[in-house]
């Protein structure tokens, strides 16, 4: 991946779409109907300021959302086997991937980065719903195991953000193998004692949510967004009956049991610093400076070093 | 639906002999030559027939009602098989079933989906669409087997996990996930034979394992024809398209370096012979669970890890 597709495409196309759609200053809120201008749903991170939902965010603008200072590098991903199955539908897969490159200037569904999150390294690998439905293939994979080991890597925390209807059929069952790889995946980083978070966001479903999405250490979500298993459309023919209000919500995952928290995004930064805070800064004798570098403490025990001494233990250890 | 399309001209020869049979009760030695005849005529026929099936017929064939099932597995395989119901929970699950049992000497855990084999039974099983407590209870069953020391036996054929408000409620997804989980720690050996239908996300919870067979005329795949031509084409009727494009036979994916081998069905597949299909089966999880077990225990589980690591990075 070279500069020009990461960078001078996305920007002549933002200016072209600028042109075509020309005095679009306001937005209409798809859960309220209410409207919204431009700039000011922008500085409400894309969350209607009427009635709280949730609306899509760029990937970009996610990880600076979740970074300390906006700040974090970006981590090149290996090349994987280009249209595996040689699948056409009414459409060449190729083509589609093709369009989707050109549409968002990335190569597949997925970005890794890292950075620091409340002062602790961290690697964030988020997926980009733009690209196919953020579906998951063997490149989205290849690159949650590149976030995986980068984590272990880096002794940082690993965050994936998924946004995905699911596996990618056109590559078949490479997909579906998907569901394991990308659980030892997120397995080596929970081995190695670091935190795993998964921050959902609409939509989770399919072979995704089934997958690295419910194994983290803690799972966060955004309000409202989509989570499950199996389609609602498919659910509704199986059983020729309504569904339940508010079903496959994040707020109803929590009321299951199967996420620790509904977050609002102007939140998010916070509650993930504080979390991974807790989570590798385990003993602190004595008070941070406000700026949140940690000032040399005699009685500290630095998690990373403890860490490197058991690392190997708690892989061989660790029991099923 | 017990009948193939494609095996119309065998089954209408079929029918004659039983017909000539049921006749030769006149002692006509020219009837016995006739029927001789006319089997051979038969086994030729479903060569050719079976020889060149499209990926649409192999479909038919993996869901065919007389294939033999879990249960017939576990009755020609496993001495002293003990079913364990429940995952601790909730429930039991009867589409996901389990237990002990002996497989030629060696304790085991056995799961597998169950389809039934009636319209009582497959009520009963729910078509072998689990939900939550199924793959709860595979789990559970999992873990046992890590604490006796004994391998794993899965037994793939099911249409998917159930697509149900309980099911999703209780955590489909987090079952799944954790099932998957589960046999990729396990410390001891985990085979897979995909015995009919490998349906994607409920199929491959209790498949990540070290050995992955598929019964030669069986399918897996990430999404069943149908579902796969109704969103990618807008409409069932280019199933026939799907099925191909998806890549979801044994040969298929024998190629793809997905699963570890292909397991032979006799003459005219596996719902024409049930015990011999079993036996072959039963020969190649001997095979494997022999190398399995004496390989060490760390090495086994870097070894299973790293196999599916290597999945579609090189092809
Ligand atoms: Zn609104």
């Amino acid at each position: 991946m070279n500069w020009l597709t990461e960078f001078i495409r996305p920007r002549i196309r933002s200016i072209v779409e600028q042109k075509e759609v020309p005095d679009n200053l306001w937005k209409k809120c798809p859960e309220c109907d209410g409207m919204l201008f431009h700039r000011d749903l922008d500085e409400n991170m894309n969350v209607c300021y009427h009635c709280d939902y949730h609306m899509k965010i760029s990937v970009k603008e996610r990880l600076e959302l979740i970074f300390d200072d906006s700040n974090y590098k970006e981590i090149a991903l290996p090349e994987v086997a280009f249209d595996p199955l040689k699948f056409k539908d009414k459409r060449k897969y190729s083509d589609r991937i093709k369009d989707s490159r050109n549409k968002t200037g990335r190569n597949d569904g997925i970005v890794v980065a890292l950075g620091s999150v409340g002062g602790q390294n961290t690697v964030i690998a988020a997926f980009d719903f733009a690209f196919m439905g953020g579906s998951m293939g063997v490149a989205v994979g290849e690159g949650i195991v590149t976030a995986a080991e980068t984590a272990v890597k880096n002794d940082a925390a690993l965050i994936v953000v998924p946004a995905s209807g699911g596996a990618r059929m056109q590559e078949g069952m490479l997909s579906l193998m998907q569901m394991p790889r990308t659980i030892i995946a997120v397995d080596m980083v929970k081995d190695a004692g670091l935190p795993y978070i998964v921050l959902l966001t609409n939509p989770t479903t399919g072979g995704v949510s089934a997958s690295f999405a419910m194994v983290g250490d803690i799972h966060i979500a955004e309000p409202g967004t989509m989570i499950g298993f199996a389609g609602k459309r498919v659910i509704e023919e199986t059983i020729r009956e309504k569904l339940p209000e508010g079903f496959q919500t994040a707020e109803y995952l929590k009321d299951h049991g199967m996420v620790d928290m509904v977050v609002h995004r102007k939140d998010l930064h916070d509650t993930i610093s504080r979390i991974l805070n807790l989570l590798m800064d385990t003993n602190r004798c004595c008070k941070k400076s406000k700026n949140g570098s940690k000032k040399g403490c005699s009685g500290k025990v630095s998690r990373s070093k403890v860490k490197s001494k058991n690392s190997n233990k708690a892989i061989i250890g660790k029991a099923a | 639906m017990s009948q193939l399309e494609f095996e119309k001209p065998v089954l209408e020869l079929e029918g004659k002999i039983r017909e000539l049979k049921n006749v030769s009760s006149d002692d006509n030695l020219n009837i016995a030559d006739e029927i001789s005849k006319m089997q051979k005529k038969v086994d030729k026929l479903l060569k050719q027939t079976y020889a060149k099936l499209n990926p649409a017929q192999i479909v038919q064939v993996a869901r065919h009602q007389d294939r033999p099932h879990f249960l017939d597995y576990v009755e020609e395989l496993i001495e002293d098989y003990t079913e364990l119901a429940g995952d601790r929970y909730f429930g039991d699950d009867q589409a996901l079933l389990g237990g002990i049992g002996r497989f030629k000497g060696q304790s085991c855990i056995v799961i597998g989906h169950e389809k039934g084999s009636n319209t009582e039974s497959r009520i009963k099983h729910n078509f072998g669409m689990a939900r939550p407590e199924g793959y709860r209870k595979a789990q559970r069953l999992m873990a046992m087997a890590e604490q006796f020391n004994i391998p794993v036996l899965s037994f793939v054929d099911t249409a998917g996990a159930y697509p149900g408000v309980g099911a999703e409620e209780r955590g489909q997804a987090e079952a799944i996930a954790k099932s998957i989980e589960t046999c990729l720690r396990l410390h001891v050996p985990i085979i897979s034979t995909i015995i009919g239908e490998g349906g994607s996300g409920g199929a491959i919870a209790i498949a990540a394992a070290d050995n992955i067979y598929m019964l030669e005329h069986s399918i897996y795949s990430v999404i069943s024809p149908e579902g796969c031509a109704s969103i990618l084409w807008r409409s069932a009727e280019y199933s026939k398209d799907a099925a191909t494009a998806l890549k979801l036979t044994a040969k298929n994916l024998k190629e793809l370096k997905l699963i570890d081998g292909i397991i032979k069905e006799p003459l005219g597949g596996a719902h024409r012979n049930k015990r011999k299909t079993i036996e072959n089966v039963g020969d190649a999880i001997e095979k494997s669970i022999h190398n399995l077990m004496s390989m060490d225990k760390d090495k086994l589980i870097k070894t299973r890890k790293n196999k599916f690591l290597a999945m579609g990075r090189k092809i």
